[in-house]
């Protein structure tokens, strides 16, 4: 076992994990943050986003060791207190979620996208969600809550 | 089944100097781990056979790009993420951004890096056709010091690789010599996002008084590794494009490349995608002037 420093949601914490272990699990079961859910532990469907360094991840695909120093932010972190992330907004008044298991990641890739592009096109949506699976919506909710999060932000 | 977690283990050195003694005085035991993005699915899976690895994420020597007149070189941790966002690759280098853009997702593209693509060695990787078409070089590191070997020619054969236990790759360096050249990358797979490939396509041309001449074309997985198609270029070299030419290097390429039966698809239906790839490509020199 290592200890890992690291900063999740702008608190300093030291974990205690296996130095191959999964960032994934390490938020769900050392740091109790359960909000990043695994849907297929394989990098391919997006459900454990993070960020890492401010960068968009999958926890599942990160050992312990390299969250060393490392600045996570994971869906508890989005929100400013009780005041939702216009995202996360969006998706509440947009049906943008519906079983909830892919949603914490389908907000993660949505955050990261608007960050560096903030007026995304459909098409721009389509690729910064290109590596998040859905099996309830169909997406176009998904997609139209991104877009309307945006015209919410900027009337 | 899931992997066991204690029978693994994961090292982080401090510096370039401590990982390569490492690797010089345990050959074999540590392999280099950088952003996991295909160790880690193997790992999860329960098929991860190698036991202990070295994380080398952190190693500053390893990353970067810098450039000079000659040349633009790579750190081997660079990410496909930090290479489509460099001026110089996507105006210079346009086929390996691309590539970079069609590896997986975007989460995927923070974490992988070229480094990784290469020496993972899987023949349907994306980065490879295109490093093979800008004559890729690669630095080696161990503590004995440095050497520098061609591209293709560091696949030796299926997952064989000229590179030995105690060696790193450093970085990548590409000739900045394709200003005015015709390029053409395409990645033919289940669909658009997050497959992996079934044929993968790389080729630079150039064109001038209606010859063609330069031509360097490389595809992945229609062999054991990434390959180059020398007879089919050079019946092509010299040559003024036309619908014959295109016919008989159609039939060149079926007979240079040999491409497997697997799960992602058939050795028919390469040969005929890569076929309409490559005159795609021709065409598109064909319709540039």
């Amino acid at each position: 076992m290592i200890k890992v420093n690291c900063s999740v949601n702008g608190q300093k914490q030291t974990l205690r994990a296996h130095s191959m272990a999964r960032l994934l699990d390490v938020l769900r079961e050392e740091a109790g943050l359960t909000g990043t859910k695994e849907g297929c532990g394989e990098g391919e469907c997006g459900a454990c986003s993070v960020f890492l360094n401010g960068e968009l991840v999958m926890s599942c695909l990160v050992p312990a060791s390299q969250a060393e120093g490392a600045e996570i932010r994971t869906i508890e972190g989005i929100a400013s207190g009780e005041a939702l992330h216009a995202v996360q907004q969006a998706f509440l008044t947009n049906g943008g979620a519906q079983c909830g298991i892919c949603t914490p990641g389908m907000i993660m890739a949505a955050v990261a996208l608007l960050k560096k592009t903030p007026n995304p096109t459909e098409a721009d949506v389509r690729v910064g969600l290109a590596g998040n699976l859905c099996r309830c919506t169909g997406y176009m909710k998904i997609f139209d809550s991104v877009l309307r999060a945006v015209q919410g932000a900027n009337p | 089944m899931r992997a066991h977690l204690p029978s693994y283990e994961m090292k982080t050195p401090a510096s370039l100097h401590e990982a390569l003694t490492l690797l010089a005085n345990e050959p074999g035991k540590w392999r280099p781990f950088a952003g996991g993005t295909d160790i880690m699915v193997q790992f999860e899976a329960g098929k991860l056979a190698h036991r202990k690895f070295l994380n080398i994420l952190n190693i500053a020597e390893l990353k970067g790009i810098t450039k000079d007149k000659e040349h633009l070189t790579l750190g081997a941790l660079t990410t496909y993420s930090q290479l489509q966002a460099n001026a110089v690759m996507r105006a210079e280098f346009p086929l390996l951004c691309q590539a970079g853009s069609e590896t997986g997702a975007i989460a995927i593209q923070n974490r992988g890096t070229l480094g990784g693509n290469i020496v993972n060695a899987s023949p349907a990787a994306d980065s490879p056709p295109a490093l093979v078409v800008y004559d890729a070089e690669l630095e080696l590191v161990s503590a004995q010091g440095v050497r520098w070997v061609a591209y293709p020619a560091f696949h030796k054969a299926y997952k064989k690789m000229d590179l030995r236990p105690d060696e790193l790759l450093q970085r990548i360096r590409l000739k900045r010599n394709t200003a005015g050249a015709h390029q053409y990358y395409r990645k033919v797979g289940t669909r658009r996002a997050q497959a992996i490939s079934k044929v993968c396509f790389a080729g630079v041309a150039r064109q001038s008084k209606g010859l063609l001449s330069d031509i360097r074309i490389a595809l992945g997985s229609v062999g054991p590794t990434v390959v180059r198609i020398p007879n089919t270029e050079a019946a092509l070299n010299g040559k003024k494009l036309s619908s014959q030419l295109i016919a008989q290097a159609r039939n060149n390429l079926a007979a240079e490349i040999t491409p497997l039966d697997d799960i992602r698809s058939s050795a028919a239906f390469r040969v005929r995608v890569a076929q309409n790839l490559l005159e795609e490509f021709l065409c598109g020199i064909g319709s540039q002037n």
